[in-house]
């Protein structure tokens, strides 16, 4: 007999807070290999399932196993690693560079590494990713200059943007990357529309949509799915469920739905969990995806279960809302750690190699951050021009602002 | 030349745009099969494919925010809000993502887009399909603002819009698409057909963005409007005797200062009609350019006449419209001043 007296109002929290012992028994884990790996042009219906397990492809001693292993040969591997280790090291780098007063703000991608490194290694040249800012990776993979990324987070005198832009709020047409916002999910229908032009255009580009695991609450997120779904865009729609969107926990957003990528049915549109923190599963669910968009089967939708180790910004505090050794107890593990022992397991690594490329890594982080540093940081050296400020508004000056930038004495 | 309604020279321009240019991609909600509620599409999907012309979903969000990922990949889609008064769904992506896309980007993307939308009021639409919200889009940072006010114009402005490198919102009076509405709503409107400005020439052509036309030249007074309200400030001027010189803006921003300064200069008076909202509208600005530009000219206050501060009703209509009796009391009120 269902309740029928006075009504209660119901706000979901997370199993633990701080003071608390972190508990994630109630996150069932499958076993790595034991989800299928289906043909691209399987009916979305008979593969509902997906939606609810986790695709794992490392296992607990280090083997690839199962259906979605062996796409990536050891080189790929071994460069996979250095580009995870190589964001970890610039993260902490610039997140220093925050402290110290260098920029008013920083972003880290701290225990996220697997999921933008490995993504951008399933894409093609001319390929567009919409990400958030927490996606640093797929530049990092992709080749583009850390000096580059530097600059912007200084906004100095080499900054691209011009010191128009938030620290972290990159752009790079060139290397797949579209200007990040700071908006939350309004990236997500853009890259919907992206994804259409490309077809429109009998073009064989795909796009990409990124969001974090708070902001598919956004209409945009609801948006991007029914035009997706209508024009059968191809777009690889990417869902970083990191567990936290600053001090709110994932079921704040998620509501009844179970997981993520169930919202993804509803719409038709193929959907899938991943571990996040498998660099394998991730690369191997992401060139499925990408597959299938660009054989004009479709979008699909991609929930990456991880971890945001770090704190939200160089503004948050996560200690006044999750128990501190919540990162510690994550049941998938470190990505950097994993990949690693897999290598070793291939005997392709070792922890004295793994060791010495850190110091490697850190020496070229450095030596990147002292160029940087040579073009002036946020407070301090070369900086952008009052009349940048004005600059580029539009493609050609208008008169009202040709005014105030003579007020401005520019 | 041949004549054409408003509806007409809008479908115009975007059939030749479309014509010329294989990017210019238009959709929006019941613009492709159907070709729009006002009909202003109409055809386009017959002649260019549903790739070129299609029906999109009730998502103004969705049709903007596509918009700019279709412009970022190198597209110039011209999209249509059904009425101005639901493009509020849009208005994030509009003012924060379309607006600074070139300038937080430092030109890495660009947004060429052009969102249409019918604006005001004048057919018992009621609150939601007959608001003016010009002065939302000239507020914002990195948006281009155009208000036509007839067949010709329209055409050539929205050809304009469409080939700008930058978002252009494109307000279309709908009280004007069938004629040039002066508000006596009791009197039959003349259509197009008889009026000079429902010329409209085939083919390309553009009227350039950020351009006044002075619509009635005079002597006495400076009159400032657009759209609909240039025809109600010629009827008031008629019905007054007061020799006005009627400036339609056509373009909000970018403005086009010099020539109302310099009416402004010769007339000594000015008088700012719209049909918006007046508080905070943009005959605040106006007002305000004026007094700093002119103010050692001015004979008399400058004076807005607008609509009322209350949403749009629905059986007080014409109690809301700014018509002919109360812009020709502004006229003659300025002239004693």
């Amino acid at each position: 007999m269902a309740d029928a007296g006075m009504l209660r109002f119901h706000v979901p929290e997370p199993e633990v807070r701080p003071g608390g012992t972190p508990d994630f028994s109630n996150v069932p884990i499958p076993k790595a290999g034991s989800v299928p790996r289906p043909e691209i042009s399987v009916d979305p219906r008979t593969i509902r399932d997906h939606a609810f397990s986790i695709i794992r492809v490392l296992n607990r001693t280090g083997e690839a196993v199962g259906p979605w292993a062996g796409l990536l040969s050891s080189d790929e591997l071994l460069a996979g690693l250095r580009h995870m280790m190589t964001l970890r090291t610039f993260d902490a780098r610039m997140q220093m560079a925050q402290r110290q007063g260098k920029t008013s703000f920083y972003m880290q991608n701290l225990g996220e590494e697997a999921v933008s490194c490995a993504f951008r290694k399933a894409l093609a040249p001319g390929d567009m990713n919409f990400p958030t800012y927490r996606q640093a990776g797929l530049l990092i993979a992709d080749g583009y200059p850390m000096v580059t990324m530097m600059n912007q987070i200084y906004s100095n005198e080499a900054d691209p943007l011009k010191g128009r832009q938030l620290p972290i709020m990159y752009s790079s047409k060139e290397h797949g990357f579209f200007s990040i916002s700071g908006n939350l999910a309004t990236q997500y229908i853009q890259a919907v529309g992206w994804a259409m032009a490309s077809a429109i255009s009998n073009d064989s580009k795909i796009a990409a949509a990124w969001i974090g695991d708070g902001s598919t609450a956004e209409s945009d997120f609801h948006s991007a799915l029914v035009f997706a779904s209508t024009y059968k865009a191809p777009v690889v729609l990417n869902v970083v469920n990191n567990q936290w969107a600053i001090s709110t926990f994932q079921g704040i957003a998620r509501g009844g739905s179970g997981t993520f990528a169930a919202r993804g049915l509803g719409f038709g549109i193929p959907s899938l969990r991943v571990d996040g923190n498998d660099y394998l599963a991730v690369h191997a669910v992401a060139k499925w995806a990408a597959e299938r968009a660009r054989s004009n089967l479709g979008p699909t939708l991609v929930e990456y279960v991880t971890y945001r180790a770090g704190a939200h910004s160089s503004s948050d505090d996560p200690s006044a809302y999750r128990p501190k050794t919540e990162s510690d107890a994550w049941p998938l593990g470190d990505p950097i750690v994993r990949l690693k022992n897999h290598l070793i397991a291939l005997g392709v690594w070792s922890e004295e190699r793994h060791t010495q490329a850190e110091a490697e890594i850190l020496d070229t982080v450095i030596t990147a951050q002292k160029e940087a540093e040579s073009h002036g940081t946020l407070h301090a050296g070369g900086k952008p021009s009052t009349r940048d400020m004005f600059e580029g508004l539009y493609a050609e000056m208008p008169p009202h602002l040709r005014r105030q930038r003579q007020q401005a004495g520019v | 030349m041949p004549r054409r309604t408003m509806i007409e020279a809008i479908r115009d321009a975007m059939d030749v745009s479309m014509a010329r240019d294989s990017k210019v991609v238009v959709y929006g909600e019941d613009v492709g099969f159907f070709g729009g509620v006002f009909r202003c599409t109409q055809g386009l999907q017959a002649k260019y494919g549903k790739s070129r012309c299609f029906d999109a979903p009730i998502s103004e969000s969705g049709i903007v925010g596509s918009a700019i990922g279709m412009a970022a990949y190198g597209l110039k889609p011209c999209v249509e809000i059904q009425f101005a008064d639901y493009m509020y769904p849009a208005y994030d992506q509009l003012t924060q993502e379309a607006a600074r896309l070139r300038y937080r980007s430092n030109g890495d993307f660009t947004c060429p887009i052009v969102v249409r939308m019918p604006t005001g009021g004048g057919i018992f639409g009621g609150q939601t399909h007959s608001q003016s919200p010009e002065a939302l889009f000239t507020h914002v940072s990195g948006l281009k603002t155009v208000v036509p006010s007839n067949p010709h114009d329209a055409k050539g402005l929205l050809i304009a819009a469409i080939e700008d490198p930058d978002p252009v919102i494109f307000l279309e009076p709908k009280r004007l698409y069938n004629g040039p509405f002066d508000g006596h709503h009791d009197r039959p409107v003349t259509p197009w057909s008889k009026n000079a400005l429902g010329e409209v020439a085939d083919g390309h052509y553009t009227v350039p963005l950020g351009k006044a036309a002075i619509r009635r030249p005079g002597s006495a007074i400076t009159v400032l409007a657009y759209g609909t309200m240039v025809y109600v400030a010629q009827a008031a001027a008629e019905e007054t005797g007061i020799d006005a010189e009627i400036i339609d803006l056509r373009t909000l921003l970018p403005l086009d200062l010099d020539s109302i300064v310099a009416s402004v200069k010769k007339t000594g008076r000015c008088v700012i009609v719209h049909e918006a909202t007046l508080t905070s509208g943009f005959g605040a600005e106006l007002s305000a350019l004026v007094q700093e530009n002119c103010f050692y000219h001015l004979e008399a206050p400058v004076t807005r006449v607008a609509g009322w501060d209350t949403p749009y009703p629905h059986a007080q209509e014409w109690d809301y419209f700014p018509g002919p009796a109360r812009v020709g009391r502004a006229l003659i009120e300025t002239m004693e001043a």
